[in-house]
């Protein structure tokens, strides 16, 4: 930026001087927002200053200059930690699955409440479909355990059914947690993450399911034809956020709903990064996952962002 | 197929009522499934403890008590937490929306000179992030490691929040803020008396989400001040509980509870606690819902 003159007498430049005026007419803007501006600093991107440590042994009680630097020694070692493929395969598979579960479930609930007529029972399974979402996720935990143990709601459900004979251990094995997982997540987010959905089929022109009446249309091809395309912007922009955020699943779920039993399922880039890096104390090492993740994570939504602009490109018929 | 259902009346209106009755089953499912597990919790926190072990309870208590929630009452951990929860939810949610909507006012002046710089490095904190442990080394830094300003100062400045006040201030019309200039205010003025009365649908929006969010947090709790009993949190202590029981992994915070466990059933106690965590959320939420469906909404056009 312009530097200030102090000068007034002298001859300025005239931005120079129309940007000292508008600092002075906007100062309480400046006023408004700079305070935020450096909190934002401290918070939001000092922690990125942190990611030097992945590059040292980096040791609490030194200054900065007094660091050990060991360039890419703890990514080499991470690269060499075969526990780094379990937990990033158990990041991929719930990532995956979320995105996939995550996404087509409430488009489809969403079209779902979008046909129903009868305007205060809408409003009703609405109001019930947000619920979970305001809940805590150690709530949700709790009530999943509750509902899928020996004496649980499910299995009784499934015993009455006579479906199984025995109750199955759900949080026990490891081969159920990655579906665990992503049923929960449904179960909290699906009704909340309809809402964008039926906002954009709200703004549908009436008069295309006119016309689609008048030519016989059934209302399931209405909403194949006419409801589907019409939220298909909608669609895409989520779908891009979502793949920008893929990797950076969190941990909550896995940290509340794991336990020993399945940690070979549940361990997750965030966990690992957690129990090396705190709980270990190799702040390093686990600085170096978290700077992992957060490089893969700007990929991918670069990736997917120059694939929605070529797509968005192609797609105008 | 598509020419038998478009070549007579009654074929349409069969398929019609088909799809009206999976309509129908699929919402009642859904109410049901989401429901079922809030009034199970709710029947067995109200059921006498031991009465509850012999299993069956569904949606209604067989031996009313509220001998659950005294006992859970007595254990100081549980009195703590609700008053650092209720107060980290009160500061958090003031100074997050202070903070959003002054960030918020500025960033939707065209005029503003720093509206582009500060605009795109909001957007930025959305996207990249330190991670966990270069943050838990900042805290430590900055001396914040079992205090409570970890709950409220960290989550000020959120780049979501302003954009949804962003969205809500560019959808009003300019000409009111040309006017009161006109009248000799000047911009903080013209945020205080102008802009801020005509926000309250965003603000209520945006202090939902602020508030649930401090409420359901449990995780700086554990991370920050695990060790500090005097700024547990209602969710960590839930946290505790919930895990102590189920996999042993945290026997050393789930120590305190052990003597309220013994009195009752570890099972009536946990849910118990989950129903005095999860009603407050129960009691605001449905009243704000007009605000943030169009909240999300407009956060979705912008954000």
């Amino acid at each position: 930026m312009e530097n200030v003159t102090p000068d007034e007498k002298a001859p300025v430049p005239a931005k120079s001087r129309g940007l000292w005026h508008k600092i002075v007419q906007q100062r309480y803007l400046l006023l408004m927002s700079m305070p935020f501006v450096a909190w934002a600093f401290v918070f939001s991107y000092l922690p990125l200053w942190g990611w030097t440590m992945a590059f040292q042994n980096y040791r609490p009680a030194r200054g900065f200059f007094e660091q050990e630097w060991v360039g890419f020694e703890h990514f080499k070692s991470l690269f060499e930690d075969p526990t780094f493929y379990l937990v990033m395969r158990n990041t991929l598979a719930m990532s995956f699955m979320g995105l996939i579960a995550g996404f087509t479930v409430p488009i489809l609930f969403a079209i779902i409440v979008n046909e129903v007529r009868h305007m205060a029972l809408k409003r009703f399974v609405q109001t019930v479909s947000y619920l979970p979402h305001f809940v805590s996720w150690v709530v949700v935990a709790g009530i999943v355990t509750k509902m899928l143990s020996s004496e649980g709601a499910v299995n009784d459900l499934l015993l009455s059914l006579n479906l199984i004979d025995q109750p199955i251990q759900f949080m026990a094995q490891g081969s159920w947690f990655w579906y665990i997982v992503t049923a929960s997540d449904i179960w909290k987010e699906m009704g909340w993450n309809a809402i964008i959905y039926l906002a954009a089929m709200a703004g549908i022109g009436p008069e295309l399911y006119e016309a689609a009446r008048v030519d016989g249309a059934s209302r399931v091809r209405q909403a194949w034809h006419i409801t589907l395309p019409g939220i298909r912007t909608t669609i895409i922009i989520l779908l891009i956020m979502s793949i920008g955020h893929l990797i950076s699943i969190g941990f909550e779920k896995q940290f509340l709903l794991g336990n020993p039993l399945v940690s070979d399922y549940s361990q997750v880039l965030d966990l690992y990064a957690l129990n090396y890096g705190l709980g270990m104390g190799r702040f390093s090492f686990g600085t170096a996952i978290n700077m992992l993740n957060s490089a893969v994570s700007i990929v991918l939504l670069l990736l997917a962002n120059g694939m929605f602009k070529r797509m968005s490109k192609e797609s105008i018929f | 197929m598509a020419s038998s259902s478009s070549k007579s009346r009654s074929t349409t209106s069969w398929s019609d009522r088909v799809f009206d009755i999976v309509v129908y089953t699929v919402l009642f499912l859904v109410t049901i499934v989401t429901l079922y597990p809030f009034l199970n919790v709710l029947a067995i926190s109200l059921n006498d403890s031991t009465d509850s072990v012999r299993g069956g309870i569904t949606i209604y208590p067989r031996v009313f008590t509220l001998k659950n929630y005294e006992t859970i009452f007595a254990y100081g951990g549980m009195i703590t937490g609700l008053q650092i929860s209720i107060l980290r939810t009160i500061i958090g949610t003031l100074l997050g929306l202070a903070a959003s909507a002054m960030l918020a006012f500025t960033v939707s002046r065209m005029d503003f000179i720093g509206r582009k710089f500060v605009s795109t490095y909001l957007a930025l904190t959305m996207y990249v992030s330190g991670g966990l442990i270069p943050f838990y080394i900042l805290m430590r830094d900055l001396n914040m490691l079992g205090t409570f300003s970890v709950y409220v100062l960290p989550g000020i400045v959120s780049a979501f929040n302003v954009f949804v006040i962003r969205s809500f201030i560019d959808g009003l019309p300019y000409a009111l803020q040309e006017s009161a200039k006109l009248d000799g205010a000047n911009d903080w003025t013209i945020f205080w008396r102008v802009i801020l009365p005509l926000l309250k649908p965003a603000l209520a929006t945006i202090g939902l989400f602020l508030a649930v969010g401090q409420w359901n947090s449990w995780f700086d709790t554990y991370l920050f001040n695990g060790q500090s009993k005097h700024l547990t949190t209602l969710q960590f202590e839930l946290m505790k509980v919930l895990q102590s029981t189920t996999t042993n992994v945290d026997s050393v915070h789930g120590r305190n509870m052990s003597e309220v466990m013994n009195q009752v059933s570890p099972e009536s106690v946990k849910m118990a606690i989950t129903m005095v965590v999860t009603v407050p959320i129960l009691v605001v939420y449905p009243f704000l819902q007009r605000y943030f469906v169009k909240g999300m909404t407009l956060g979705s056009v912008k954000g």
